[in-house]
């Protein structure tokens, strides 16, 4: 059947069967293989895309249900050679390894930026009436809410350290840690 | 996955006479749970029926004070409502505590409640399951069985019910809006989902073609001190081991009213009633609490590989009930 998106501002008309997800869409359908396929089965985050400023799992979702919905992907964030803040962010912060989770992983920081600024709670708020605000969003905070991303390679600290610069908040230096760790073990000695 | 018809409709009774009309034909809002089941071949179904644009998108307080939730709100939208987070808090941090932000935001209310056991036999086509295929056996009864039931099994069937929006809705006594070419009905939240018995296939107690259109929540003033603690594997993004949803209402010292249900632990989620009863009038104590639990637990089967269940439970009930009758807030 017919069935048009509307991917990072642009329409694409396209012929596919009603089981095609939105992942396969975009990547087998569209060429836009910036989303990444993990597991398939909405567990690992990896095909986090926008749909009308919600992160979604693409995985789960069938292309043809999305029709007039605005998508966007890790293509469509940066504009021109100018990066997205976040991206900027995972860059500086060594936010990934291998990056094969790192398109899913933006995507969702994008969108808890948003979610934070609207009031959403999370699982460890501790007062639902006053959600926290941006430049007060703890790491336990930020590691609830991008639970959803995983990344095998396991650079969280980074991912974390991203999310605080984007806030404003002053990402801890991974030398303080080691020598944080060091002192600790020397007293513990 | 087998592919099948996409019939996108406009209206509920188109949605519901078509569903009657072909009943191999199923309904889908957010997929969450269904595409991946369809993508494993779990169900086949000849048509989709998408009725994610169906004008059943509100929150709305009724005229008795009543807050009624279209089966098509988002799981989000419903965490997110000042209403909710106010009077209902126990769903709120339910909501909260399961799944992920994406899941979250695609997933409904109506979907929630017919979210299927993520029992591993049941995923796994290799096996037998008489969830899947009436009558092929139970290899879960002898074999991983950690995660399964200790309440309500029978010989059939072992599996729990994976959500957490439900214990609350079930402690909350939540009403159930369904629609059928013959009209609405309306079903108690506890009559909803079903026990295994020798029909595991069924979950719940819908008629083929029926739609869930709404949850309603009753006014309930000490719904404000309710709380939900969940139990599991790993911090985030993980099914219950065991999760509580418990709302103690004191009258000085004296607990004049008690919500508890239970998640994890049975094909449904588990009220316990008679835990509750032992509790009213009872001063909010420990050791009144720890009775409320062991009464809780007391048709407890464990199978070979969950008996920590059961303690486990306990101590959940009595620390839920004990932040409740404190005031409510984070467990």
């Amino acid at each position: 059947m017919n069935v048009t998106l509307t991917v990072n501002g642009k329409q694409y008309t396209l012929t596919i069967e009603p089981r095609v997800t939105l992942l396969d869409a975009l990547r087998e359908y569209l060429g836009q293989v910036g989303t990444k396929k993990g597991c398939d089965h909405g567990q690992c985050g990896a095909c986090t895309v926008l749909i009308d400023g919600q992160r979604v799992y693409s995985c789960l979702a069938l292309a043809v249900m999305q029709e007039g919905k605005n998508i966007i992907t890790i293509e469509g964030l940066a504009s021109g050679d100018n990066l997205h803040l976040v991206q900027e962010a995972f860059i500086h912060n060594d936010g990934f390894q291998c990056g094969y989770c790192t398109p899913g992983q933006i995507c969702a920081v994008v969108a808890l930026l948003e979610e934070v600024k609207q009031g959403c709670a999370s699982a460890v708020t501790t007062d639902l009436h006053n959600p926290p605000k941006l430049a007060e969003l703890s790491e336990t905070e930020i590691k609830e809410r991008l639970s959803g991303n995983l990344c095998r390679c396991s650079a969280y600290n980074g991912i974390v350290a991203a999310v605080q610069q984007v806030i404003g908040q002053q990402p801890p230096s991974p030398l303080a840690k080691v020598i944080f760790s060091i002192e600790t073990v020397k007293e513990v000695l | 996955m087998n592919n099948f018809t996409y019939n996108r409709v406009t209206s509920l009774l188109d949605a519901v006479n078509q569903a009657t009309a072909d009943q191999n034909s199923m309904f889908i809002a957010g997929g969450t749970n269904l595409v991946d089941r369809l993508k494993v071949f779990l169900d086949q179904p000849s048509q989709l029926i998408d009725i994610s644009r169906l004008q059943m998108q509100n929150i709305e307080t009724m005229p008795d004070g009543s807050l009624r939730l279209g089966a098509l709100v988002s799981n989000t939208a419903v965490a997110d409502n000042s209403d909710i987070r106010h009077n209902y808090p126990m769903l709120a941090r339910a909501i909260l505590s399961g799944a992920s932000q994406q899941i979250r935001n695609m997933a409904t209310v109506g979907g929630n409640l017919l979210q299927r056991t993520r029992c591993p036999y049941y995923y796994d086509t290799a096996f037998s399951c008489n969830k899947r295929q009436p009558g092929t056996g139970c290899p879960a009864i002898a074999g991983m069985n950690r995660s399964h039931a200790i309440l309500g099994t029978s010989e059939h069937c072992v599996a729990v019910h994976p959500s957490d929006m439900c214990v609350a809705l079930a402690a909350l006594d939540a009403v159930v809006q369904v629609a059928s070419p013959q009209g609405q009905r309306q079903i108690p939240f506890v009559d909803f989902h079903r026990l295994p018995g020798n029909t595991p296939h069924q979950d719940a107690n819908l008629e083929p073609g029926e739609l869930i259109t709404a949850v309603i929540l009753s006014p309930s003033s000490f719904a404000k001190s309710g709380v939900y603690l969940k139990i599991r594997d790993r911090a985030s993004y993980s099914f219950a081991l065991i999760s509580v949803a418990a709302a103690v209402n004191l009258q000085g010292e004296q607990i004049q009213a008690v919500r508890l249900a239970m998640g994890g632990v049975a094909h449904k989620p588990w009220r316990a009633t008679a835990a509750e009863e032992f509790l009213i009038g009872k001063s909010a104590d420990i050791p009144n609490f720890t009775q409320a639990a062991e009464i809780a637990l007391q048709e407890a089967k464990p199978l070979t590989h969950n008996s920590y269940k059961v303690e486990l439970a306990k101590r959940a009930i009595r620390r839920a009930l004990t932040v409740s009758a404190q005031g409510g807030g984070l467990v």
